[in-house]
């Protein structure tokens, strides 16, 4: 297995008003190795979300660096896709049009545009609302939009901030389905952040816990069920046990 | 006594709904009671006004020898070239204020300035400086397409949601795309509501700089009626300003409409 994603000692800090100063992000150190599916789970505050727009490039770290493929991160590049919780669809674009706006902006012709649009557009199920605007999906259409739109660059990492935070319990499960499903045709190094226990330890490899003032790394649970996970395994006392052990360490991490 | 507001807010969420056809027919039926309205009191002698069918006559006599077709033409003319301009100056200025800081700063303080004074009140710098001729006129509605406009879309700019600008960014795009495939559509919205203040005060400009200075328009036809008492002139001359407004004002919407068609509606 090789390193894809390596955290260093990242921290981050903001500027608060006045001269108080907070710090979102404190020396945070992990390794993801490639073609895994990592969960990142933590309450409000804990720096989740800080570390993953400072691996996407959109956030510059106070101090510490993010390697990816070895090379730090300097900035936004398709080979690290990014799906946001509020889809970011380009509401004036069709589903199509959204899928191949990283491949317009790489300059790719269109007719290979198209047929990589297609595909991707196909594999989140969407055949049938290619040509429609966003405001007529709902909202679990939409994100497999953005999943899809991500995915259309080819890009070899897939960073996820909260993406089915806003959807309910039902659709939720639906999509975690489907993008299970999707890792597994198309596997890519996955970073996904959660708030929800159940979809953590559902989704990921490892369950990347993390605590709050100051957002840190507080603990890394493997998660041993075998891929293709089912709905059995949902059930499973397993699960329930492995839950178990997230929630504690989420909501009582001063009890260990 | 406490029955009828408890029963008020359920009232007030069950209000008939009316059929856009139903709508309409108010509306028209709203005209109609207002043009019976205006013909009686005139007609009984209360207000001394011409009655609906003077107007109509001398409207007719207008359009008949032409003089209307060639006011309303010189009105909509010295819109149309100062609300162009205005616009077209508007857009590339409200974009560079909204992208650029700097740009922001050196221009804001001249467009909040220059918001505050009407810009009819530039008529007479503008006569004095430009003369007499269609120049004075055209600016002084190019300023008031300009500055309604200008606001409209650095306000749109600064607005452009960023997890969009984002969402660009992590695909590959950089600033100039951004700028082009992301910024530009997402404040069209913005733009339009500018566009549609800036003719509606263009339109209110041209009638009151050509009641001022001018040889030709709407607005020169009322001052000349207004000397020679001629009411039924003055009357058709108003109307016709009301109605070319509000076509204007209806094929901006449309414009909207089409441009704007991706927007989630509440």
């Amino acid at each position: 297995m090789t390193r894809k994603i390596s955290f260093q000692n990242v921290s981050r800090r903001f500027d608060l008003a006045g001269s108080a100063e907070f710090l979102a992000l404190d020396r945070f150190s992990l390794d993801v190795e490639e073609g895994e599916f990592i969960t990142v789970v933590g309450p409000s505050g804990c720096g989740k979300s800080t570390a993953m727009n400072i691996a996407a490039g959109l956030l510059r770290p106070s101090s510490g660096r993010v390697l990816v493929d070895d090379a730090e991160v300097e900035g936004p590049g398709p080979e690290r896709g990014v799906i946001f919780q509020q889809y970011a669809l380009f509401p004036w674009l069709t589903v199509r049009e959204n899928v191949e706006f990283g491949l317009r902006v790489a300059g790719m012709p269109g007719k290979r545009r198209r047929e990589i649009a297609d595909h991707f557009i196909a594999l989140v199920g969407l055949k049938e609302f290619a040509g429609s605007l966003p405001k007529t999906l709902s909202g679990g259409m939409k994100q497999r939009c953005a999943i899809a739109r991500a995915y259309a660059v080819n890009p070899k990492i897939l960073l996820m901030d909260e993406p089915f935070g806003a959807l309910d319990a039902l659709t939720r499960v639906n999509l975690q389905e489907q993008l299970l499903q999707t890792w597994s045709q198309e596997r890519r190094t996955v970073m996904f952040i959660t708030h929800d226990v159940d979809e953590a330890v559902y989704l990921g490899s490892r369950v990347i816990v993390m605590a709050a003032r100051p957002g840190r790394l507080y603990k890394i649970i493997p998660v041993d069920l075998p891929y293709p996970r089912t709905e059995e395994m949902r059930l499973s006392p397993e699960f329930a046990g492995l839950r178990n052990e997230v929630w504690r360490s989420v909501y009582h991490p001063s009890a260990h | 006594m406490t029955l009828p507001m408890d029963a008020a807010p359920a009232a007030a969420s069950r209000r008939p709904w009316l059929p856009a056809a139903t709508m309409l027919g108010l509306n028209v039926l709203a005209v109609l009671l207002g043009l019976g309205a205006w013909g009686f009191v005139t007609a009984e002698g209360v207000v001394g006004l011409p009655g609906p069918g003077a107007v109509l006559s001398a409207g007719l006599t207008l359009a008949r020898n032409g003089q209307l077709l060639s006011d309303a033409l010189a009105s909509l003319g010295r819109v149309l070239t100062g609300f162009l301009l205005g616009v077209l100056v508007a857009i590339p200025v409200g974009f560079l204020m909204g992208w650029y800081k700097v740009a922001r700063g050196l221009i804001e303080p001249y467009v909040q300035f220059f918001r505050t004074i009407p810009p009819l009140a530039v008529i007479p710098l503008a006569i004095v400086t430009m003369g007499i001729g269609e120049t004075p006129k055209i600016f002084v509605i190019f300023l008031a397409a300009f500055l309604s406009s200008v606001v409209a879309t650095f306000q749109g700019v600064v607005s452009v949601d960023r997890t969009l600008i984002n969402a660009a960014r992590v695909l590959g795009a950089k600033d100039a795309t951004i700028f082009r495939r992301v910024v530009i559509p997402a404040s069209t919205p913005f733009i339009m509501v500018g566009v549609r203040i800036g003719l509606g005060s263009s339109w209110a400009t041209v009638v009151a700089a050509e009641l001022i200075a001018a040889q030709s328009g709407l607005g020169f036809r009322m001052q000349q009626a207004q000397l020679y008492y001629d009411l039924p002139t003055i009357f058709v001359s108003l109307i016709a300003i009301g109605v070319l407004g509000l076509l204007m004002d209806r094929i901006i919407i449309a414009f909207d409409r089409v441009l704007t068609a991706w927007q989630e509606k509440a």
